[in-house]
């Protein structure tokens, strides 16, 4: 199990949590920088790289906690192509500002992270889609790739090898769906950002129809820990499942919301109470998003859950990015709802019927309950609606993860929204979720 | 109005190095977009045109490009964008209240735009700011940990 939050080892933020710590290539290097992407270049095979990330257990950090190493061993091996590793730094999912963190204070980390992970996978060339509003990140990311250069890390003939590599970052231009791996590959390559039907799968027809792997921000910057510190080390912190730390960022009614490197496997009680100080005004908890809306919601109840992939799947909820949305016993669940809605309606990318009617039809119930105009069968539509676009019915699983904020609120607070639907219909006898009893809107 | 293209010699060297970066010339669409809209102001049917010539590809796709991405408009706006976020953690930390404090201040509605301080106002989704709510980004600047005087103080310093 894992060792309580105090004592954990931070892999990726150790050095910010020093004092003075500015993030240049000099300070970077200073602590060790790009030692372990020399060691990859000039003494480890790529075959050994990916085993070494297999046995550290590394599941992506973008979201859908997929075995790093795994996903690594899907791309060819000499396959004669270009290959590419597109490093996903779109973090629009709300709740989520970890990679941000990494981005402005430790670019070289990310660098050096992202290099590694190439040469696992023969990619001699790397594309971080930075999301476009990261105009700042950005600019550090482009910084710390030049100082890169300038030191010959990056480039023709690594370290006096025959290995090469390029690093260019890419912006994104405010569109959510860009985040989802296969409309991220769109993008890149200059188009609307339309999620791709799958197969084919990215490591074998991927951006511009080559071999492709697409990781995260955070999950790239782990392949330097796990290298410099072992498989096993990166193991002896988290849970058996879900091994190393995770960054968690914290957002809503705490004390002292931001981002925190903790053990995986932490219980959302103690990152609320201890590692952010409790809830803010002296307040009850009332519920919180697990990792990112689009993750569901659990009421106050489940405080006990650790964050790993297995404890949240058992209450009915995913990991996602960590991203923890903390409320308080004044929210309303329903404008929260409504607040999400209202996002997924504008960011459906439209390819899909059921997601782009379902969307929009779920922000006009919603918006009408909130309003006090709810209509008696307004939560049975709404449950129909989302069984209508979830459940893998669409060409990504933007509809699935706006579907878990949806049925999670329904089901852990559903005298909310009976209550909202009682006082808008005085006149109705019973249970709201009855087929309608009054005509009209 | 002058026939003055807006892709300079200089601004198409530049963009050249950008399209070296890619296997396929059209992924330089996105960064070449942003940079032509900066300095245009927006792309309009003019700068739509030019980036599709410059890029070997059609009006008809670019156009499809910059209805599809939130970030790109086709209009001009105020001298200052003002971008609040309304989405979950900065609502729960009362992004509402920011919002209608610069509306009531300033007489201005989202996707509208007010002289003196000249500025266009939108609400938009999550800017992954969420931990220092309510929030709000002037001309690509992130300002954070925002109350509604903050906000009204930092659009009133815009004035000319
Ligand atoms: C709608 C949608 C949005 C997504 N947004 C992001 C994102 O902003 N950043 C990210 O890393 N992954 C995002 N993902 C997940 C990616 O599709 C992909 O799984 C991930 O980048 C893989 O990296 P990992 O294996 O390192 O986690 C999103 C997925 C969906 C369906
Ligand atoms: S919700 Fe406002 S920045 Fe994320």
């Amino acid at each position: 199990m894992s060792q309580s939050f105090q004592d954990s080892p931070k892999f990726l933020t150790e050095r910010l949590l020093r004092d003075g710590y500015g993030g240049t290539l000099a300070e970077y290097r200073a602590a060790g920088g790009y030692e372990q992407w020399r060691r990859a270049v000039t003494s480890l095979q790529p075959a050994e790289i990916i085993d070494l990330v297999k046995d550290s257990g590394l599941r992506g950090r973008g979201g859908a906690g997929f075995p790093t190493g795994l996903k690594w061993s899907f791309m060819p091996k000499d396959s004669g192509k270009p290959h590419y590793l597109l490093v996903n730094s779109d973090e629009s999912e709300p709740g989520t500002f970890k990679d941000r963190l990494l981005l402005e204070k430790d670019p070289h980390l990310v660098l050096e992270g992202a290099a590694i992970s190439a040469f696992a996978i023969g990619a001699r060339t790397i594309y971080i889609y930075v999301r476009g509003e990261y105009v700042y990140p950005r600019e550090c990311l482009d910084r710390a790739i030049q100082e890169a250069y300038e030191a010959g890390l990056l480039g023709q003939k690594l370290f006096g090898t025959d290995w090469s590599l390029d690093i260019y970052t890419h912006p994104g231009a405010g569109a959510y769906i860009c985040g989802e791996e296969t409309a991220l590959m769109e993008s890149l390559e200059g188009k609307r950002g339309h999620p791709r039907p799958k197969p084919p799968f990215p490591a074998g027809y991927g951006a511009w129809g080559q071999p492709t792997t697409i990781n995260n921000v955070e999950t790239v910057a782990n392949a330097r820990p796990i290298l410099e510190h072992g498989a096993g080390a990166f193991r002896s912190v988290g849970t058996k499942n879900s091994p190393g730390t995770i960054l968690v960022g914290v957002s809503g009614h705490v004390n002292r919301p931001g981002v925190y490197e903790l053990p995986m496997g932490v219980p959302v009680r103690t990152v609320v109470d201890q590692v952010c100080g409790g809830m803010r005004n002296g307040k009850a908890l009332k519920a919180f998003y697990v990792g990112g809306s689009s993750t569901g919601l659990l009421p106050a109840k489940d405080a006990d859950v650790t964050l790993d992939h297995d404890a949240v799947r058992e209450r009915g909820v995913m990991l996602g990015t960590a991203g923890l949305i903390v409320m308080d016993e004044d929210t309303s669940i329903i404008r929260a709802t409504r607040v999400l809605a209202d996002f997924y309606d504008h960011e459906t990318c439209g390819q899909c019927s059921q997601c782009r009617v379902g969307m929009e039809w779920s922000y006009q119930i919603i918006r009408r309950i909130e309003e006090g105009r709810g209509h008696p069968s307004d939560l049975k539509t709404f449950a129909d609606l989302i069984q209508n676009f979830s459940g893998g019915k669409t060409i990504c699983a933007f509809a699935d993860g706006a579907a878990m904020p949806f049925k999670t609120a329904l089901l852990h607070f559903r005298e909310e929204w009976e209550e909202a639907i009682r006082r808008a219909n005085p006149q109705m006898a019973d249970s709201p979720s009855e087929e309608p009893q009054t005509a009209g809107t | 109005m002058s026939e003055q293209t807006i892709l300079t010699a200089e601004l198409r060297q530049e963009f050249e190095s950008l399209c070296e970066r890619y296997p396929d010339r059209k992924a330089a669409l996105l960064p070449i977009l942003h940079r032509v809209q900066a300095i245009h102001g927006c792309l309009d049917r003019r700068a739509q045109q030019e980036v599709a010539d410059f890029l070997g590809t059609s009006a008809v796709e670019v156009h499809g490009v910059v209805t599809f991405y939130p970030m790109f408009r086709e209009k001009p706006i105020g001298k200052h964008l003002v971008s609040v976020c309304k989405n979950i953690s900065c609502d729960l930390m009362g992004s509402d209240n920011l919002l209608a404090a610069i509306q009531r201040k300033f007489a201005v509605q989202p996707g509208e735009t007010c002289t003196d301080p000249s500025f266009t106002l939108e609400a938009v989704q999550c800017q992954g700011a969420c931990g220092y709510g309510p929030m709000m980004v002037v001309d690509g600047h992130y300002h954070e940990n925002l109350d509604a005087a903050k906000a009204v103080q930092i659009l009133e310093d815009l004035k000319a």
